[in-house]
C-alpha cells in the first residue's frame, strides 16, 4: 500500500518495499489509490525491486479515507500473499480495517522479516520484541515499522497500470479539513538530523532555540510528550511510542528526561546527543554524547559555534 | 435514548518497568500491578462527558479477560458507567476476535457511538477499533483529540502524521482516542461503594457464538537490544567537535 498525497510519495513507501524485499523470492507490487495517482506512480516505479505499480484512480480515493480505501484494497487482495502498509498514522488506521474485511488477523509493526510467516515485532512500548508466525500459507496483513528498514534504492522500471476495482464505497465517512503546522521544515521522519525539545524548555517561544539550530543543520524539530501536552509544540512534533517513531543519522534531545515511550521512538537513530541539566535523566543511559548543562546557555553556544 | 460502549482491557499497569522472562516464554505478569488500559481510560472519560452533555443516556464498560478482569471493570463503575458486561475467558484473544466479541455486544445493545483506546499499551496493537468497524461495516475516526456530536452525525478531529484531521461521520461509529482527547476524573472513595451495587454481567464467549481462534502464534519473547552507553562531553566545543569529526555536521 503506498503512502502519497500532494502528488508526492510518502518515504514510508520505499521502507516498506524493503521490508517486502527481504522475502525471499517475493515479487513486488505498490498499490496506490487516489484522484490522480500518476505522478505518485512516477516516482514509485523507481523503486529498486519492484515490479509493477497498480494505479486505481477515483476522486473518492482522496482525500484518503480508511472506510473507503479499505474495501478496494480487500477487493485487490486475492492476488497477493502479503498485504503491507508503512506503520503510519494513514496504515495503522487502513490496514485492521482490510484485514478484518478479509477476516485475517493483522501484524503490527514488523521490525524484522525471517521467513514468510514468521516477524519480529515490539510489544510493551518496545521493552519486549516478540517473534511470532502465521500459519503457513495464510494471507498476511501488516504494517512495517518504517524506522527498522532503509528507503529501497532508486534505479528501478516498474510497469505502470491502471485498475478499476468494483467495491462498494461507504457514504457515511466525510473529510472536512486537515491543519498542518508544518511550516516547510524538513519532515521529522525522513530528515537525516532531528533536533527535539522536552518540557524543560519551558514554553513555545523557547522552541525558538532549537529552531535556530535546526535552521543551520537543515534538521527538523520534534518534541517530548511532555512538551506537546504542555502545549509548547504542536501534537505532530510529538516523537516517542504514541507519536513519531524515528531513525535519523543524529537526534539531538534538549531538555528530554527519557522516559521510555520516548526512547522507543529513538532507539534506532544513528548517534544520540543528549543535553539536559540533571545528570541523572535517564537519557543519558542511550545517548552516544552527553551533555550536562542548562539549556539556556548551552543551545545558544551550539547555535553559535555551528553557524 | 442514546447508549455508548466503552470497550476496556485490563493491562499491565503502565508505571511497571516490564520484565522479559528469562526463558523467553513472555514478559513477567505475576505479582504485577494492573490496571484499565490508559488509553480505553481516555475513552471512559470521554463516554462520561458525553452523558454529562446530554447526548448519551447510559455508558456500558465492555471488556474481555479472565475473571481479575471484574476489578478493572469496578474501576469503570466507579468512574461513572452505568453498567458492565464481561466476556470471561483466559486465553489469549486476538484484535478480530476481540472485535467479533464487541460486535456481538454491539448487536445485543445497540449503542450510537463504541469509544476505546487506539492500542493498548501491552500488545501494542492498534487494531480492535478499526477492525470493530469493518465488520460492523460503520464509520471509524481512529486516534481522535477532539469529538463533537451533533445529532446524528459526530466530527472528530484525529492526530495524525500531517496534523489534525477533522472527519464527518455518520452515527452510529468507532471511536478510538489519542492521549490528549480529556485528562480521565480521579475515582472518589464513595463512588467505589457505589460501583459494588452497579450491574456486572458476565457472559462466555461461547454465550455470544465466538470461538478465539488465534491465527498469531507467540514463539519467543525477548527484551529489546540495548544501547552501549557513550561518553559525557564537559562543553559544547568538544561536543561540535566530536559530531564534526564524524562527519554528523559541517
Amino acid at each position: 500500500m503506498g503512502e502519497h498525497g500532494h502528488g508526492k510519495l510518502n518515504a514510508s513507501t520505499a521502507k516498506c518495499v524493503t521490508c517486502a524485499r527481504s522475502i525471499a523470492g517475493a515479487e513486488i507490487v505498490i498499490v496506490l489509490l487516489g484522484a490522480d495517482t500518476a505522478p505518485a506512480a512516477a516516482a514509485a516505479a523507481q523503486l529498486a525491486g519492484v515490479s509493477r505499480i497498480l494505479r486505481v484512480d477515483n476522486a473518492a480515493n482522496s482525500p484518503p479515507l480508511a472506510a473507503v480505501l479499505a474495501p478496494q484494497v480487500a477487493a485487490m487482495a486475492a492476488d497477493f500473499t502479503h498485504v503491507f502498509g508503512p506503520s503510519t498514522t494513514f496504515g495503522k488506521d487502513l490496514m485492521p480495517r482490510v484485514a478484518a474485511l478479509l477476516d485475517v488477523a493483522q501484524l503490527s509493526d514488523i521490525m524484522a522479516v525471517e521467513a514468510a510467516n514468521r516477524f519480529r515485532r515490539p510489544v510493551y512500548a518496545g521493552n519486549a520484541i516478540q517473534t511470532v508466525e502465521t500459519d503457513a500459507g495464510a494471507r498476511i496483513v501488516a504494517t512495517v515499522r518504517t524506522a527498522s528498514f532503509e528507503a529501497a534504492s532508486g534505479g528501478g522500471s516498474a510497469v505502470i497500470e491502471s485498475r478499476d476495482v468494483r467495491a462498494h464505497l461507504p457514504q457515511h465517512t466525510r473529510f472536512v479539513s486537515l491543519s498542518s503546522a508544518d511550516a516547510g521544515r524538513p519532515d521529522l521522519q525522513t530528515a537525516r538530523i532531528v533536533i527535539s525539545g522536552g518540557r524543560a524548555l519551558g514554553s513555545a517561544d523557547n522552541f525558538q532555540l532549537l529552531y535556530r539550530i535546526a535552521d543551520k543543520l537543515g534538521a527538523a524539530v520534534g518534541a517530548s510528550r511532555a512538551a506537546v501536552d504542555a502545549g509548547y509544540a504542536a501534537n505532530d512534533m510529538q516523537v516517542g511510542q504514541t507519536g513519531k517513531i524515528i531513525a535519523p543519522e543524529l537526534y539531538i534531545a534538549a531538555g528530554i528526561s527519557g522516559a521510555i515511550q520516548h526512547l522507543t521512538g529513538i532507539k534506532d537513530a544513528r548517534t544520540i546527543v543528549a543535553i539536559n541539566k540533571d545528570s541523572e535523566a535517564p537519557i543519558f543511559e542511550v545517548a552516544d554524547y552527553g551533555l550536562v548543562g542548562d539549556l539556556f546557555t548551552v543551545l545558544p553556544e551550539l547555535e553559535r559555534l555551528l553557524g | 435514548m442514546s447508549k455508548v460502549m466503552v470497550c476496556i482491557k485490563r493491562v499491565v499497569d503502565y508505571n511497571v518497568r516490564v520484565r522479559v522472562k528469562p526463558d523467553g516464554s513472555g514478559v513477567i505478569t505475576d505479582g504485577v500491578k494492573m490496571s484499565i488500559n490508559p488509553f480505553d481510560e481516555i475513552a471512559l472519560e470521554e463516554a462520561l462527558r458525553m452523558r454529562e452533555r446530554g447526548f448519551a443516556t447510559e455508558v456500558l464498560a465492555a471488556s474481555i479477560g479472565p475473571a481479575d478482569t471484574q476489578q478493572q471493570l469496578r474501576t469503570a463503575l466507579a468512574m461513572g458507567a452505568d453498567r458492565a458486561v464481561l466476556v470471561q475467558n483466559d486465553g489469549p484473544v486476538e484484535p478480530l476476535a476481540a472485535a467479533r466479541v464487541f460486535l456481538k455486544l454491539v448487536e445485543k445493545e445497540g449503542p450510537s457511538i463504541v469509544i476505546l483506546g487506539k492500542q493498548a499499551i501491552d500488545d501494542d496493537n492498534n487494531q480492535t477499533g478499526q477492525m470493530l468497524a469493518a465488520l460492523w461495516d460503520r464509520p471509524q475516526a481512529t486516534f481522535a483529540s477532539k469529538i463533537e456530536i451533533d445529532g446524528k452525525v459526530a466530527r472528530v478531529t484525529r492526530e495524525v502524521d500531517a496534523g489534525l484531521e477533522t472527519l464527518e461521520i455518520d452515527l452510529p461509529a468507532v471511536l478510538t482516542t489519542d492521549l490528549r482527547l480529556n485528562e480521565p476524573r480521579y475515582v472518589k472513595l464513595p463512588d467505589i461503594m457505589k460501583a459494588k451495587k452497579k450491574r456486572l454481567d458476565t457472559l462466555s464467549l461461547a454465550d455470544l457464538g465466538v470461538t478465539a481462534n488465534p491465527q498469531v502464534r507467540v514463539l519467543r519473547t525477548d527484551p529489546p537490544p540495548q544501547r552501549q552507553k557513550g561518553v559525557i562531553v564537559k562543553t559544547v566545543d568538544e561536543l561540535v567537535a566530536a559530531l564534526r569529526s564524524k562527519g554528523l555536521v559541517s
